[in-house]
């Protein structure tokens, strides 16, 4: 049952048969035929970014925050360009995009025409796959393969490249059909090595959870599946920042996020368990700290999707290729049929442990005098928002840390920030994304003044779909990050992380037509955050906090996971030469 | 030839369990990756081994199965263990990839490389330069006065010894295709 149609309306009609609702892009000359047919139609919204970065994280945010696949529209050449970063960051986390670019027409393909750039060769390196289509007919297989591939196996961006006369000329529509591409991961993992891992759990002494974005990506179904594993076992759990909401903040098996800027009792866990059971992680570095030191006396089982993130940094005794959700599944049963056995004695005396650890209270800050401290924002943030149906993005740096150190989640898909690329300038778009998916949600972006200028543009993007994002902006008029390592290790020369000539907020909001909210009083804190919860629209939250804060508890460069700075410790000389050439 | 599980859904029973990993030991590994004949397929992979800092010793590649449009990429490359678990691991997740199977692992195989030699002599010279292609079973393909062209085929070592022969006999030129390998057997 195929149709003669143009490329442009094989386009739209494609990406309505795949069930896109809400399509991201920018207009410009080699997309006219698709704008054309985008004009024509109600089915599909298209959302009019300010720049085309801000599209690509838009999508992304709007792909975390649904589980489906985000899908932007750009022009050839610049717009194409502008996409790269979004693609790199969407490419790292694992983010199912797909991302359609307007070419110059074939002819002129390699003449160095206007607005030409040899997009997939561009974007070959970060995406997980690109097409030129250089036929109509072609077009429609291309298009349902793409989200095919985004979607199959570890999700990421694809590209799909469609020169201008492709879309103006007519070919046959190829309806949406099962794949019958080789491109088919499988899901299920190898029972024996799930069994062998049930028996290493059944006498585990020592075990914990550390579980990263691949529940998530997994979907709803997996994070069920591992908070039944964990209650049933009670093992304790800790996550990566991508894995903030797979297991709730609120359950007592949960350790809290671990990693550089980790709680102290997860990586103390990591560090001196016996059994490591990594769910959808790839230690990262950011996780393993140097990894010669990382968790030497633990058995080690790694569950991914992604055959090549297994024995990549970290050798593991147990790999199981598959899909979370059905190797949790799988797990599980086979666990029960054994008869749910633990080692009980060894888990809670291992509790005991982990709760001394516990007392430390790493977190503990102490919010005196006029100046509001982040994290005091942040867990009044958390308190005043708790009860809310409630997303958060965020920027990259230390508010990101503190974000994730502060703020509690309880289930997945609510936490959206940039995990492996750490690009500054992600949280504003992808606010913009999770609102046009959740409308009647609180979406909260926590920023950085420094981050948040990087896509400032999108307030346009914000005031003309009224989407009522909460810009919440911790402002200490530093590259917070990069002053807090040129403390560390550059004998506190702060080398250009000054933020100069930073606008009035308030003001800046005000000229965008949304609200502006300056706060610089700790007392005023809980009203000015119930003005912008209460208010019906776009808000610029300035939260002016301390200056010289830094974000602890914090793995040094260098060190292993037990061997962690805590806030109130001298910081000069913690990390050697060794240590200060890693990032 | 039995693929490496490694490919697309391999589990604990797959290559990463054949060899202790991580030792420091550089091996030489000849892989065999069928591919399908699409634009851009061979750029992947080049880009893949110089984007993460692998090593190409040798690289061939043609289509195999005109009606499958499936080509077949003869890489012969070197690292430890663990790094040649991963290059194969990142091969099998290239979207157009179908099979990824490491010769040297899988079973005996049989490498074969053919190369070109100008040779530019005269007298005993020439007359050696010969004498020492038909030892090598090197056949003359181009002739002139002064010069010779010599094609010869086998094993990378020896089309290497050949050149170190050829080297004083006015050895001009050299074009090598890189190496085709095959499992022996079934």
């Amino acid at each position: 049952m195929t149709r003669k149609m143009t490329g442009a309306k094989m386009i739209v009609q494609a990406l309505i048969d795949q069930g896109v609702d809400t399509v991201f892009g920018y207009p410009g000359g080699a997309v006219l035929p698709i704008y054309d047919e985008v004009f024509q139609q109600n089915s599909i919204k298209h959302v009019l970014v300010r720049h085309e970065q801000g599209a690509v994280h838009a999508a992304e945010g709007y792909a975390r925050s649904t589980g489906k696949p985000g899908v932007v529209l750009v022009t050839s050449g610049p717009g194409a360009t502008n996409a790269v970063t979004g693609l790199t960051d969407a490419l790292l986390d694992s983010i199912p995009l797909v991302v359609l670019t307007g070419q110059v027409p074939t002819f002129m393909i390699g003449s160095d025409a206007f607005q030409e750039a040899d997009t997939v060769g561009i974007t070959r390196p970060c995406t997980k796959h690109n097409w030129l289509v250089k036929e109509t007919d072609k077009l429609a297989g291309v298009l349902h393969e793409a989200f095919h591939v985004a979607t199959s196996g570890r999700p990421g961006p694809v590209l799909v490249d469609i020169p201008k006369d492709v879309q103006f000329a007519s070919g046959q529509y190829e309806p949406k059909k099962p794949s019958i591409s080789h491109y088919q991961p499988p899901l299920k993992g190898d029972m024996e090595a799930i069994t062998e891992l049930v028996a290493a759990m059944e006498t585990a002494k020592r075990p914990v959870f550390y579980t990263g974005g691949g529940v998530i990506n997994s979907g709803p179904a997996a994070s069920q599946l591992l908070r039944e594993l964990v209650e049933a076992t009670g093992f304790p759990i800790t996550s990566t920042l991508m894995g903030l909401g797979c297991y709730p903040a609120s359950g007592d098996k949960w350790l809290g996020m671990l990693g550089m800027h980790g709680l102290y009792e997860a990586n103390m866990a990591m560090h001196d368990c016996d059994l490591m059971i990594n769910i959808g992680a790839r230690f990262d570095d950011r996780i393993t700290g140097v990894v010669d030191m990382f968790s030497p006396k633990s058995k080690k089982a790694h569950i991914d999707i992604d055959p090549s993130s297994i024995n990549k940094i970290i050798r593991v005794d147990i790999p199981i290729v598959g899909d979370v959700g059905h190797v949790l599944e799988d797990l599980l049963r086979v666990w029960k049929s054994r008869g749910r056995k633990t080692n009980a004695e060894g888990v809670a005396k291992w509790w005991k442990k982990i709760d001394e650890w516990r007392s430390i209270d790493c977190l503990k800050f102490e919010q005196k005098g006029k100046i509001i401290k982040p994290q005091h924002a942040l867990a009044r943030l958390e308190a005043l928002t708790k009860k809310y149906d409630r997303y958060i993005c965020t920027e990259v740096g230390q508010h990101q840390m503190w974000a994730a150190q502060y703020l509690n989640f309880e289930d997945p898909n609510r936490w959206m920030t940039s995990g492996g690329l750490g690009t500054m300038g992600y949280g504003f778009p992808a606010s913009i994304g999770v609102q046009m998916a959740h409308p009647d949600a609180l979406v909260i972006n926590v920023a950085g003044e420094a981050s948040w200028l990087m896509n400032m543009q999108e307030m346009g993007t914000a005031m003309q779909y009224g989407l009522p994002v909460k810009q919440f902006i911790l402002n200490n008029e530093r590259l917070g990050m990069v002053r807090q390592w040129q403390e560390l290790l550059h004998g506190e020369r702060y080398s250009q992380s000054w933020s100069e000539s930073l606008p009035d907020f308030v003001k800046l909001a005000d000229a965008f037509g949304a609200k502006g909210i300056l706060c610089s009083d700790p007392d005023d804190l809980d009203d000015a955050i119930m003005e912008m919860l209460t208010y019906d629209g776009p808000v610029i939250f300035d939260c002016l906090v301390e200056k010289h804060e830094n974000c602890f508890p914090m793995i040094p460069s260098g060190k292993a996971h037990n061997d962690m700075m805590l806030a109130g410790v001298d910081t000069q000389g913690v990390i050697d030469a060794k240590g200060s050439v890693l990032v | 030839m039995s693929a490496l599980k490694i490919k697309k859904g391999s589990t604990s029973h797959s290559a990463y369990n054949l060899r202790p990993n991580f030792s420091d030991v550089i091996e030489r590994h000849t892989l065999a990756v069928l591919v399908e004949n699409e634009p851009g397929v061979l750029a992947r992979v080049i880009g893949l081994f110089s984007g993460r800092g692998y090593n190409i010793d040798s690289l061939t590649v043609a289509e195999v199965d005109h009606t499958g449009h499936l080509s077949r990429i003869t890489i012969v490359t070197s690292g430890t263990p663990q790094v040649i678990e991963q290059i194969k691991a990142q091969l099998g997740r290239i979207v157009p990839v179908h099979e990824v199977h490491d010769l040297t692992v899988e079973g005996p195989c049989v490498e074969r490389e053919l190369a070109m030699f100008k040779v530019n002599g005269t007298g005993d010279k020439r007359v050696e330069a010969l004498r020492l292609a038909d030892i090598f079973r090197a056949n003359v393909v181009d002739s002139t006065l002064q010069t010779f062209v010599f094609e010869i085929t086998g094993a990378p070592e020896k089309i290497d010894a050949f050149a170190e022969l050829m080297r004083p006999l006015g050895l001009t030129d050299v074009a090598r295709t890189g190496v085709a390998a095959l499992s022996r057997g079934d």
